[in-house]
């Protein structure tokens, strides 16, 4: 259901503001979504003012500081600090990304930090992702094939590995699904970018047996085709994949398999 | 313990509004004002049917400062829709997909909504002398 307001409990309040200590040169501020499940209020954004000479260049760095620094009950996901475990993937200065590979000179003015868009929150930065994980188990995202498994590993030619590139890499950070807005009006029925670029992950990988059974599953007017190519999945997605080709991809197959 | 309800995070009035959203709503936009068009078209065309006197009303209501305005707009409407269904179309058969391609193509479709639109009128009333 399309609902452009947020429900009362979910408006953002003004917040506490954190000033910067006294002699920093380079003041940056930092406003970040606060809420916690262990009062009555509602959101707020909360200002640090973080001094950039003592803080590392990624907005990941400057989260950090903040929690060991200023205020120890911020809270956030963060792992690898590289890009490659999509625990940090929130909404910096607008846009889905990871905050571990988003610079802080990247953002003009005030850093707005919000969790990714349309989820309910845990805490903070913390949305609940189980829904997108259900629907993610739901594609099924593992090898099926019916026939007698050889010695060794299934061969793939050099033409069918390189189909896999471009998709293999997604981290699952869930970025360009919460950046649809067709996912945020739709979210129960929706799949979403991330979870149909995984479900052409294994359409079409040639090891994979169950293409038809796959594609059977997706032919339904919520779970593929509520994709109306917005290209916000494409443009915010931080490892520079496109979902927004995969889903085509998976369109068309659903045509050429007809006729 | 009973659980608070979790609120829900902030969405679209959050998010940066860029290009794809901006081309993605007017498509839509000018989908539902062409909608009210076609009616609009429909009623002329009745007025037409009804007799001279009833079909000079609707030939006047139209051709006021208002009228034409909305018939600019509905022209404009005309042509991005097309344009932009044709980006759509390009898309469904898998072409234009790169983030540079989509940016150029969107580029593309303004500018040719608003060179089709000045065209039509121009040639509209070339026809019609002044």
């Amino acid at each position: 259901m399309v609902e452009f307001a947020l429900p009362k409990n979910s408006r953002v309040r003004k917040g506490k503001t954190w000033p910067a200590p006294e002699g920093a040169t380079r003041v940056r501020t930092f406003r970040i979504y606060r809420w916690s499940p262990d009062d009555d209020d509602n959101p707020r954004l909360d200002s640090y003012e973080i001094d950039l000479d003592t803080c590392g260049p990624m907005v990941l760095d400057a989260l950090i500081k903040i929690k060991n620094e200023i205020d120890p009950t911020l809270t956030f996901r963060r792992s690898c600090r590289e890009g490659v475990c999509g625990s940090c993937s929130m909404n910096i200065d607008g846009t889905n990304t990871l905050a571990c590979t988003k610079y802080i000179d990247e953002v003009k003015g005030k850093v707005k930090i919000y969790p990714l868009p349309h989820l309910h929150v845990v805490k903070d930065l913390v949305p609940d992702m189980n829904d997108a994980y259900a629907q993610l188990t739901s594609i099924e995202p593992w090898l099926k094939a019916d026939t007698h498994p050889p010695d060794r590993e299934r061969l793939q030619s050099p033409t069918d590995r390189k189909k896999l590139d471009g998709l293999y890499e997604c981290i699952l950070c869930f970025s360009c699904t919460t950046s649809c807005p067709s996912y945020w009006w739709n979210s129960d029925r929706y799949l979403g970018p991330a979870v149909l670029l995984q479900a052409y992950r294994w359409i079409v990988d040639s090891r994979d047996e169950r293409t038809g059974e796959r594609l059977d599953q997706l032919e339904d007017p919520f779970r593929l085709y509520r994709c109306h190519t917005i290209m916000n999945c494409t443009k915010t997605c931080p490892k520079g994949l496109n979902p927004g080709l995969a889903i085509a991809e998976i369109k068309k197959l659903m045509v050429l398999r007809q006729s | 313990m009973s659980e608070r309800s979790r609120p829900l995070s902030p969405h679209l009035l959050i998010y940066r509004f860029e290009w794809p959203m901006l081309l993605s709503i007017t498509h839509r936009f000018t989908g539902v004002g062409l909608a009210g068009g076609a009616i609009v078209l429909v009623w002329w065309l009745i007025a037409l049917a009804v007799g001279p006197e009833y079909f000079a009303y609707a030939q006047a209501i139209l051709g006021s400062w208002v009228g034409r305005l909305l018939l600019l707009g509905w022209t404009w409407a005309t042509f991005y829709h097309l344009c932009n269904g044709i980006r759509h179309l390009c898309w469904d058969g898998g072409w234009g997909f790169e983030l540079r391609v989509a940016r150029a193509t969107g580029v593309l479709v303004v500018i040719m909504s608003i060179v089709l639109t000045l065209a039509a009128w121009l040639i509209a009333y070339a026809a019609r002398g002044g």
